[in-house]
């Protein structure tokens, strides 16, 4: 409740739904004498501060009926939802009931009612009902009862899975009790809220059906017979029809916007405890290194709410060198790529001492030169090939557009390299398959093609984040040995990112093992099995007894768990799963050199 | 049956032939289904007349009509004849373009259709192009500007304002547009159907509510692709932003909002109904009214007939456009 008054649409909403239940309550009591009093002397007024909105054609007060019409016109909008809804939900419960083909009809029956627009029918049942609020009610009643079959069905289907609904047809109840007792009990509170959007839309309905004389008829009134009464006076008087007009609105506006913050208070999720900041350490920069392809110095990714999944991370890769950046998901590994190609997401907050692509300066080079040398010297390939190329358009053109925006070339030259590209990332028909859409196309294809797009460039840089995890093992094969083929032909580096050591193993020539958003090791792959001194790889290691084991279950042999990015310490973050840990280990070890190209941060390593 | 889906799956990649056999099976499924619809709509609107409690002919005429006329007008309509006889010449009149004569002028109720038809269809459909060309833009734009839940401020004032504007129906609109743009400034002549001015008011006052519900749904499906990986990626080849939201986001929000565009076009049909009365608009909808009000029960039937048969072809072909623009939705559909 409290929540629904907080946000200013739902305090709007809760309010005029108040005034109007209020309205409907004290309206008649109070103006109901005055409504009905009929004024020879004071015929079609308009406008007077006896009549603030005149008059009508018997001398009656129009604010006095506003406020009386009130009663009615609420009440028959609750008479049709409650028509509506019961139908609806009957309708909606039928197919869990039926046998399948009768299951089937009424599915099918409520599917082609749900688009047939509700004035028809209304209009329908008033031919046959006859002029009056009777016909106006069962139409627009039986109009609204499909949309509460659809609601009532769709989430019918989401419990009709759950153990307690198997377990009680498991127990032989019969599917009615079924229905009844588990299932509309348990999706009762969504069919409920939609309600009071129902009661907004009917309301709206009657006040149209009214409006065109072919609802309420006198002597009763409601908001939409008042409306079609003052509207034929709207050129001397327009106050006569504005009056009712605005009552609809705001009642129309009070529903829909309740049943909107309702709908939202009732989807709230719980917002994240927040956690205390923690710095990330501070290293002395040396001098750049002009050969490096990339070097990222002190790198940091923090969140709001004290949320650092990247903590001082450097990082630098030589041309033609392919490195390996191990860790378990949650370790910052895909960030650390994210933020190296300028990507992170709002609200996350980039900072490092120095990050320089190729030997330029990222933060020293204008925007212009920036987006150019990202786009054509970094190549990016993510983990899943379905979801990285755009669905609508031709796979030749998302490559070729590469070639048109940053290097100018003509669109016929740029569909040549596009094919090209294919045909070098081996693609058989290269020219038939850039005219296809990606969903035409296999996974390990996609991926292919994602490559070839970072290759439309002159890449330095090729970032593959996870690019086989989602991938047939003996389509991740034939991935990784183009990008072992690409990074050979091209002299580019590239920066393999990966949870399986085993595949980091394989493929590169360095790895650097991250826990919990800090480097702590990096090492040459040959001694990854012999070599390893920080106590996290060594266990990373173990945990891969041999190549023909069950990959999918990484690191099952580490006890314990690495800390979620809010709750790190300060001291290092594996102590409390190592084996080796001492008092030492309240303190973070800093990155040290190790022995030949190979530094580890911990105090215990041996 | 298992491997079935999973081996169409295959032929589909190599493409061709059984990508064409899916696309042409799903359009005959929409076929039948229209049809079976259109049948159920031919029948109901037969039996509207009949449903009418008492004599239709007697409540059309009144009381005091002499039992003669009555008796010629039973005649005429074919009410003395076994019910599934009239059923029979029912269908076969309106299939050869047959609706009737109005009780109450006698003209033939095709005519009535013919010349008011165009006119209701010219407002429906330049007030769905009109709102899809306010909505869609509005909507990515708000999207883009509230991506991962930055400008909160943007996102309360969206939300709330087309909240307001989707609560507000047609009609009153057009009673507002009416008393402050034709009555109050009078730059729009209040009713009538003349010269392109008249337009406005009845195109603006149907546009409104459709435009803000496109709006949300375009900025919903603008954060949804904004946040996929193809949106990654073409953001890691730095593509200016227009190309990005133009080409890249816009073709694969156009979807859903297409979908929803139209089945608003179909509830605008019948908000035409209200603006046409406000406007004093020579369509159906002025024409549905007063014939409902005076029992012509030959015209209320005719263009109920007419409404209906709009909205089934209006969701044919909106399935259909969504099987051609998402070929992946015609042959995952099952």
């Amino acid at each position: 409740m409290r929540h629904l008054l907080r946000s200013p649409a739902g305090l709007a909403g809760t309010t005029l739904v108040t005034i109007m239940v209020i309205l409907a309550i004290i309206g008649p009591p109070i103006w109901g004498a005055e409504a009905e009093r009929i004024n020879p002397s004071a015929i079609l007024q308009g406008v007077s501060d006896a009549h603030p909105l005149g008059t009508d054609n018997l001398g009656r007060d129009i604010l006095a009926r506003v406020m009386v019409a009130g009663r009615l016109s609420l009440l028959l909008a609750l008479l049709t939802t409650l028509i509506g809804a019961v139908i609806g939900t009957v309708l909606g419960a039928l197919p869990s009931v039926l046998p399948r083909r009768g299951a089937r009809v009424v599915t099918g029956t409520v599917n082609a009612l749900v688009a047939f627009p509700g004035l028809l029918l209304a209009m329908f049942t008033a031919v046959v009902a006859g002029l009056g609020a009777k016909g106006a009610v069962l139409g627009i009643g039986v109009a609204i009862a499909p949309g509460f079959a659809r609601l009532t069905q769709t989430l019918a289907a989401s419990v009709a899975g759950a153990d307690y609904v198997s377990a009680a047809r498991m127990l032989g109840v019969p599917r009615m009790r079924v229905m009844t007792r588990h299932v509309l009990p348990n999706i009762a509170e969504p069919l409920i809220l939609n309600l009071t959007q129902a009661l907004g839309s009917a309301l709206l309905a009657l006040a149209g059906m009214s409006f065109l004389g072919l609802g309420v008829q006198p002597p009763s009134f409601d908001w939409g017979r008042l409306l079609f009464e003052g509207f034929s006076r709207i050129y001397d008087t327009p106050a006569v029809a504005l009056g009712p007009a605005v009552a609809v609105a705001l009642a129309g506006i009070g529903f829909n916007l309740l049943g909107d913050a309702l709908a939202r208070a009732a989807a709230r999720t719980t917002t994240p405890a927040k956690a205390a900041p923690v710095p990330a350490a501070r290293q002395e920069i040396e001098e750049p290194d002009p050969e490096a392809v990339l070097e990222v110095r002190d790198l940091t990714v923090t969140f709001p709410g004290g949320v650092t999944p990247v903590r001082g991370l450097s990082l630098t890769v030589a041309p033609g060198e392919i490195v390996g950046l191990v860790g378990e998901s949650g370790s910052g590994k895909s960030l650390t790529s994210s933020a190296i190609g300028g990507l992170v997401p709002y609200p996350g907050k980039v900072t490092t001492g120095r990050l320089r692509l190729c030997g330029v300066d990222l933060a020293e080079l204008p925007e212009q030169e920036r987006r150019k040398l990202l786009g054509t010297s970094l190549a990016m390939v993510f983990q899943d090939p379905m979801a990285s190329l755009n669905p609508a358009l031709r796979v030749g053109g998302q490559l070729a557009e590469v070639a048109t925006v940053h290097q100018g070339a003509s669109r016929e030259k740029a569909w040549e390299r596009a094919v090209d590209r294919l045909d070098h990332v081996h693609i058989p028909e290269p020219e038939r398959r850039a005219r296809q859409h990606p969903h035409e196309l296999s996974g390990g294809m996609r991926q292919r093609v994602v490559i070839a797009m970072g290759l439309m460039g002159t890449p330095r840089l090729i970032i593959a984040d996870e690019p086989t995890t989602a991938l047939d093992v003996t389509v991740q094969r034939q991935i990784l040995r183009l990008l072992r083929q690409v990074t050979a032909e091209t002299g580019a580096a590239t920066l393999f990112i990966s949870h399986d050591i085993a595949v980091v193993g394989e493929l590169c020539d360095r790895v650097v093992v991250m826990y919990a958003g800090r480097v702590v090791e990096e090492l040459p792959v040959d001694q990854l099995v012999t070599g390893a001194a920080h106590p996290y790889t060594r266990a990373l290691v173990a945990s891969l007894p041999d190549m023909d084991t069950d990959r999918s279950l990484p690191l099952a042999s580490i006890p314990g768990r690495q800390p979620a990015p809010a709750e790190v310490g300060a001291g290092c973050a594996f102590a409390p799963r190592c084996a080796l840990a001492s008092d030492r280990c309240a303190e973070l070890p800093p990155l040290i050199p190790y022995g030949k190209a190979h530094s580890v941060a911990c105090w215990e390593a041996q | 049956m298992a491997g079935i889906p999973r081996l169409q799956g295959r032929r589909l990649l190599a493409g061709g032939v059984s990508l064409a056999r899916a696309r042409s099976a799903f359009l005959l499924r929409h076929l039948i289904r229209f049809v079976i619809s259109l049948a159920v709509l031919l029948v109901a609107s037969f039996a509207m007349i009949h449903l009418i409690p008492g004599d239709p002919v007697r409540a059309s005429l009144g009381q005091a009509a002499p039992i003669e006329l009555v008796e010629a007008r039973r005649a005429a309509l074919g009410l003395d004849q076994p019910i599934l006889t009239q059923l029979a010449t029912y269908v076969r009149n309106v299939l050869s373009g047959d609706f009737g004569t109005s009780f109450l002028s006698g003209e033939p109720v095709g005519d009535v259709i013919a010349t008011r038809l165009p006119n209701t269809l010219t407002l429906a459909l330049l007030a769905t192009v009109v709102a899809l060309l306010i909505a869609v833009p509005l909507g990515m734009w708000a999207g883009v500007r509230t991506e991962n839940g930055r400008n909160r401020g943007t996102e309360a004032t969206f939300t709330s304002a087309t909240g307001t504007a989707i609560a507000v129906p047609e009609f009153l609109y057009a009673i507002v547009l009416v008393a402050a743009f034709a009555i109050g400034l009078g730059w729009f002549p209040p009713a009538g159907k003349g010269g392109p001015e008249s337009y406005v008011l009845p195109i603006l006052s149907l546009a409104i509510a459709p435009a803000a519900m496109i709006a949300r749904i375009s900025r919903v499906e603008t954060l949804r692709e904004l946040g996929s990986d193809y949106v990654r990626l073409a953001r890691a080849k730095r593509l200016p932003a227009p190309r990005l939201y133009i080409r890249h986001v816009l073709p694969n929000t156009l979807t859903a909002t297409l979908t929803i565009g139209g089945l608003l076009l179909t509830g605008l049909i019948a908000g035409s109904v209200l603006v046409e009365y406000v406007f004093a608009w020579p369509g159906l909808g002025l024409r549905i009214v007063e014939s409902i009000t005076q029992k012509d029960y030959p015209v209320a039937q005719g263009v109920i007939l007419v409404y209906g048969a709009i909205v089934l072809v209006v969701n044919l072909l909106v399935d259909v456009l969504l099987g051609v623009l998402d070929p992946t939705s015609a042959v995952k559909e099952t």
